[in-house]
């Protein structure tokens, strides 16, 4: 944060835009390189948080998957937090599954 | 056969309107003056321009259309500049070449010009279409050029994946149209925001600069008469880094002096 931005906060005025067209553009060419429309990262983030809760419980509030990209280079970041881990081990058939879906 | 030492360049922008043929023709006219053999290609079949911004529009009689259909030879095609006799430009065809024109036509044109030219120059049409992928066919390297706003840097992204993809390096990038109140604002993306988004090396920063359409108006390139512009001075200093000068690039910053420009300077200061 600048000093401009803390001004503009104090003044209650709208921050300077330079920041907001950064961080739209980081998301959309995100989106643009990776080739993934937002229902497709939807789904998968449902899917992969579907996957996760099945060993650990986690914080769906705080949770998020999203694209990141570095230096053209597109990484898919998934932060969940954990509350705790589940007692009860996953079903023995969700292993299989699993699996299946990583090496296809 | 082409001569191995002849540079092949693109420019190109994905976004129309960011700046392309201005370039293309400022930087043809200096890399002349600089002793370089010059040749600026229009690869923009559909919209041609380049004729324009660099006055030769009257003396155009054949087109790269003829060279190709060998209905003529190159050299009747070139149209020499008559202040710069070390640049020609080769006019773009009929519109209706886009029907039948195919990469392999303008790589077989850029080979021709390679014989007699250090540069060959290759304006690319806006777009990402089958017009640039013919243009992008002919070269070997690529300058991309947008400006700090964010539908044309989207654009620019684009444009940099298709040649990445194409094995065409290195591309560079010129910012064009830097305004550096707006930018000292924070109302305008910084220049290093615009570089680490796209990853490029900046080859060149050029200013806004209202001369800009006064020789566009006149059909005379700002590098062609002296560097009495700040947008001429870049534009030579692109084509002196291109000719591997080291020459520093200007700071936007610091081109505002006096209190106003302190305090924004000030302003800027991150404090967490």
């Amino acid at each position: 944060m600048t000093l401009r931005d803390v001004i503009n906060k104090l003044l209650g005025r709208q921050p300077a835009s330079a920041n907001t067209a950064k961080e739209r553009l980081q998301l959309v060419l995100a989106h643009d390189r990776s080739d993934l429309n937002p229902e497709l990262l939807q789904q998968m983030r449902r899917e992969i948080l579907e996957v996760v809760s099945r060993y650990v419980e986690i914080d769906l509030e705080e949770g998020d998957v999203t694209l990141e990209t570095e230096d053209r280079v597109t990484a898919l970041v998934a932060n969940l937090p954990i509350r705790r881990a589940k007692l009860p081990p996953p079903a023995p058939e969700a292993t299989p599954a699993l699996e299946a879906n990583a090496s296809s | 056969m082409a001569a191995a030492s002849t540079r092949y360049i693109l420019i190109c922008s994905g976004k129309g309107g960011v700046g392309k043929t201005t370039l293309t023709a400022n930087l043809g006219i200096a890399l002349a003056k600089q002793g370089a053999r010059t040749a600026v290609l229009d690869a923009d079949f559909g919209l041609r321009n380049l004729d324009l911004l660099l006055g030769l529009e009257n003396r155009i009689v054949y087109t790269a259309q003829e060279v190709l259909s060998e209905s003529c030879r190159l050299e009747q095609a070139l149209v020499k500049h008559k202040q710069e006799p070390n640049l020609a430009l080769l006019p773009a065809g009929n519109p209706r070449m886009l029907e039948w024109l195919q990469p392999d036509d303008m790589q077989k044109i850029a080979a021709m010009l390679g014989e007699h030219f250090d540069y060959v120059l290759i304006d690319a049409p806006a777009g990402i279409e089958g017009g640039f992928k013919n243009a992008m066919a002919a070269a070997r390297e690529a300058i991309v050029v947008t400006t700090p706003e964010v539908s044309a840097v989207r654009d620019a992204d684009r444009v940099i994946g298709l040649l990445n993809s194409e094995g065409v390096k290195p591309i560079q990038l010129v910012l064009n149209r830097v305004r550096p109140k707006m930018m000292a604002n924070q109302e305008m993306l910084a220049v290093t925001d615009v570089t680490d988004i796209l990853a490029l090396p900046l080859l060149g920063l050029v200013l806004e600069d209202e001369q800009v359409i006064v020789s566009t108006n006149r059909g005379e390139p700002l590098t062609l008469n002296g560097n009495g512009s700040p947008a001429a001075r870049a534009y030579t200093n692109v084509a002196r880094r291109l000719q591997g000068e080291e020459v520093p690039l200007i700071d936007p910053s610091k081109e505002r002096q006096g209190l106003r420009a302190t305090i924004g300077r000030l302003m800027q200061t991150k404090l967490f």
